[in-house]
């Protein structure tokens, strides 16, 4: 019925060299998703493979050592190869020229060294867990990093050249920001999702230069003992926290401030309703990246720092929390009266709308330095960042997947399949990391292969979550990719009847983005002047 | 308006005119230049910190740097500075051979600075004035000599290396003016070398008085 | 050399704006090696990086046209700086006052004490200034 148009980005040219030299911004976030898809499989099997340790009491199968290694790459590896990069890098650079009615990023051939970056930052990682591995956890903490024989120093270095990739794609996308909008397009009325990768590049570009000379410094004192972070040669292995944490701390709101984004714009659309709060939202995201180097010191506050510094950065960390709480209360207000429909992207903009709100308010509880010296390094940690990282950034990544998906790829997939997914991916996280409160709450420390025999019901519960959790995302991997074989039933260009610019070309869209680059006239969620016509109709 | 040759239109495709594209250019220099100031900025911190911890290493121990060697190298970088904007001012104007004299120039400073900074890393070397646990040199009083050394030695050689690569993006340039690849109309890769160029000169400005002078 | 514009209105800076900075960052590098000849003590940090700040300004303003140019890159590399700032100065907060409940707890306690009377047993790990 309605057909793919004849050529389309994917079409235009075919074969691999067209790909893997491609300048184009939309197959380079094809690469992308590739290339993270892999990474979060990688990580995915650690994951599994802790859930598995952890069913019981004492070592299951492996010995403390492997779960050392075991949590430290499916840290590093989760981290650095999936959730910084996956939202900017696949859905950032799919949609950013979409959205402001651009050709390209600003720079082509940077975006795509980016991606050998990323490619050549991941088959470090992937040889260090050959050549023995890491088992620092991947926060890399003095004085044990210097000193461990396993593989620290490539592991290191592939989170270094990692560190590039990030940087340079958020140089690209600031410079695409404020110089290729499309004739008319004041900052006012740009979508929140580029508001959000906005801030999120300004955080890549000043936070991952201080991770990459703190590796640097790593390497050099493991190869060279230059000594600054040895108490025996006057160093100080809490300046290594420092440094890390620097660029760590921001580093998670990189993680989430594209995700907050994508909710921006899933929630107006199937609430049909505009957003509420369109100027608070975008300033809140640039709050959020100011605000967050301020509070590097709360992951610091039973490492020996100074009084003073611990309780400076606790009152600083109270404020980070304000910008994310008013987003929340927008998100909220648009819901609020709206016509709400239930397709999978609304069911994970929800899902985050719980789960974010959760875990960062549980993040204020560890931010109360009295109350983080008796949570700090328990599972109350591993709960809060999981549902933060995976409860919000993921959910809003797969939201926003499930969103773009037919813009991407001209194709629909499976509705049933998709809803059925959706509820298991959140049954199942819940029961994976709520019982990880309750248990961090009990004093069951993070980071050890076994634990006391009082807690094993809830890890129990938590490791049966995984599973579950497990069988959801292999859900949502069969379908989408079936999706990419339907042959018939085409959704065409718009069938959400959203009303961003991105869907007023075609859906996959030309090389070229637009027919005729556009001139903007009105808002960012005006477009239903040109009254679009939502193009499918679900029927499975 | 267009009177530009085919070999002089470098517009691509996704800009609308060669001013957004050298804009945008120059934005994006700026902020790879940001990055840098960061990546220094975390060396400088560890001077910071290590220096306020131990003020009577430091001011012993920076008494082992030649300050006529680093004054030598501070106008000697100074002046590439200098050669490095009349370079550009040359080729805006369109004079592309004195362009290109005065990159060579350019280029021959930096190469200068290096050999002066090998003499002096060379005679540290001899010395054993190194960082950590190679440092055997005895003449410094005070506990841990060495951290001073390591302050130098990593701020200096980050530094050098930029050095280094600065002189051989430049070499480049003096490849391509020599085809006459620049003219009044392009000459984005100068301009932007220069602005790479005057910030390596800017870490050093710090660099010579925190380390050589202050004690 | 009057100031010129290229054909493409771009703003060429005169020559001697060029000398004129490059004598004077000299000329600013001959006093602050001279100046580390006297002993101000803790003067003599303050007044080397104020030189040195002095030179940054001049190679920033004129050199890198930050003065001439969009004054957007201006406030970009400003903030920059800013945020290195914040970094350096919160962790100095952490390691210039580590000890400080020492002082205030321990101490008095470990002065009456007849077992621990090697005081820096206990005291903080920096040297009192």
């Amino acid at each position: 019925m309605n057909a793919i148009p004849q050529t389309n980005y994917l079409t235009e040219t075919r074969g691999l060299k067209s790909w893997l030299l491609t300048r184009d911004h939309k197959r380079i976030a094809i690469l992308y998703l590739i290339g993270i898809a892999a990474a979060f499989l990688i990580g995915g099997i650690f994951a599994l493979l802790i859930r598995l340790e952890l069913f019981k009491p004492g070592g299951q199968f492996m010995s403390s050592d492997t779960y050392n290694q075991v949590f430290t790459l499916h840290g590093a590896v989760m981290i650095f190869l999936f959730i910084i990069p996956a939202a900017p890098a696949i859905l950032g650079n799919f949609l950013l020229p979409l959205m402001i009615g651009a050709r390209d990023v600003a720079f082509p051939r940077l975006n795509l060294a980016s991606w050998y970056i990323y490619v050549t930052g991941a088959l470090f990682a992937i040889y260090s867990m050959h050549s023995g591995g890491a088992d620092t956890g991947w926060t890399f903490y003095t004085p044990y990093s210097t000193q461990t024989q396993t593989s620290v120093i490539s592991l290191t270095l592939g989170a270094f050249i990692l560190g590039f990739s990030s940087i340079f794609t958020g140089l690209n996308f600031i410079v695409t920001v404020h110089k290729l909008r499309a004739p008319g397009m004041t900052w006012f009325q740009m979508p929140l999702f580029v508001w959000a990768i906005y801030a999120t590049a300004v955080i890549q570009v000043l936070a991952t230069p201080v991770l990459g000379i703190t590796l640097l410094l790593l390497i050099l004192e493991r190869v060279f003992a230059i000594g600054i972070f040895d108490p025996k040669m006057g160093g100080d292995p809490v300046l290594f926290q420092h440094f890390f944490w620097f660029y760590s701390h921001p580093a998670v709101y990189i993680m989430i401030l594209p995700g907050m984004g994508i909710i921006s714009e899933l929630i107006p659309v199937f609430a049909h309703r505009k957003i509420f709060g369109y100027r608070f939202i975008a300033f809140s995201s640039l709050a959020i990246a100011f605000i967050s180097f301020l509070v590097w010191g709360h992951h610091m506050f039973v490492s020996g720092t100074s009084e003073l510094a611990a309780a400076i950065f606790s009152v600083l960390t109270f404020l980070v929390a304000i910008p994310s709480g008013i987003k929340i209360f927008n998100w909220l207000a648009t819901l609020y009266k709206g016509s709400l429909t239930f397709e999978p992207p609304m069911l994970y903009a929800l899902s985050f709308l719980l789960l974010f709100a959760i875990g960062g308010l549980t993040g204020l509880f560890l931010g109360t330095l009295a109350v983080d010296v008796h949570l700090h390094d328990t599972y109350f940690v591993v709960a809060h960042f999981h549902y933060v990282m995976v409860g919000g950034a993921v959910m809003a990544f797969l939201g926003g997947l499930h969103f773009w998906w037919p813009k991407m790829f001209g194709r629909m997939y499976n509705m049933f399949w998709a809803t059925l997914a959706a509820i298991i991916v959140f049954i199942g996280f819940n029961l994976t990391f709520f019982p990880q409160f309750i248990l961090g709450s009990k004093g069951m420390p993070r980071r050890y292969f076994t634990y006391p025999p009082q807690f094993t019901f809830l890890n129990e519960l938590s490791s049966y979550g995984g599973f579950l959790l497990l069988t959801g995302f292999g859900i949502i991997f069969t379908y989408l990719i079936a999706s990419l074989f339907h042959k018939k039933d085409r959704p065409g260009d718009n069938p959400w009847g959203a009303l961003g610019l991105e869907w007023f070309t075609s859906s996959p869209p030309p090389t070229q983005n637009f027919a005729e680059i556009p001139k903007i006239t009105h808002g960012p969620y005006d477009f239903d002047i040109m009254k679009p016509e939502r193009t499918y109709t679900f029927t499975r | 308006m267009s009177q530009l040759s085919v070999t002089e239109n470098h517009l691509q495709h996704h800009f609308a005119d060669l001013e957004q594209q050298r804009e945008s250019a120059k934005l994006g220099m700026w902020i790879f230049l940001i990055t840098e100031v960061l990546l220094f900025g975390g060396l400088f911190c560890f001077y910071a910190i290590y220096r306020a911890w131990n003020p009577d290493i430091f001011h012993n121990a920076h008494k082992a740097l030649d300050v006529r060697l680093g004054t030598l190298n501070t106008i000697v970088l100074i002046s590439s500075s200098v050669t490095m904007a009349l370079a550009i001012r040359w080729i805006q104007m369109g004079n592309k051979k004195r362009s290109r004299l005065y990159l060579i120039f350019t280029f021959l400073l930096a190469l200068t600075f290096l050999v002066v900074k090998y003499f002096e890393y060379s005679h540290k070397f001899h010395l054993g004035q190194l960082p950590g646990k190679f440092y055997t040199y005895s003449g410094i009083p005070g506990t841990n000599p060495h951290l001073f050394f390591s302050v130098y030695f990593t701020l200096t050689g980050l530094h050098g290396i930029h050095v280094t690569a600065g002189m051989l993006v430049i070499g480049w340039l003096i490849l391509r003016t020599s085809k006459g690849d620049f003219s009044e109309n392009y000459y984005t890769p100068v301009e932007m070398t220069g602005l790479y160029w005057h910030l390596v000169d800017l870490i050093w400005i710090y660099l010579f008085p925190l380390l050589y002078l202050v004690g | 050399m009057s100031e010129e514009k290229s054909h493409r209105g771009v703003h060429i800076l005169p020559l001697r704006i060029y000398l004129g900075v490059g004598a004077a960052l000299l000329v600013l590098t001959a006093i602050t090696v001279t100046i580390s000849f006297i002993h101000l003590g803790p003067f003599n940090l303050v007044v080397a990086l104020s030189i040195a700040t002095v030179k940054a300004i001049l190679v920033a303003l004129f050199f890198m046209h930050l003065l001439y140019d969009n004054k957007f890159y201006l406030l970009i590399f400003t903030f920059a700086l800013l945020i290195l700032g914040i970094f350096i100065i919160l962790t100095l907060f952490d390691t210039m006052r580590r000890g400080d409940i020492y002082l205030e707890v321990a101490k008095p306690i470990q002065e009456q004490s007849e077992i621990y009377s090697d005081s820096t047993r206990f005291s903080s790990p920096e040297p009192e200034h």
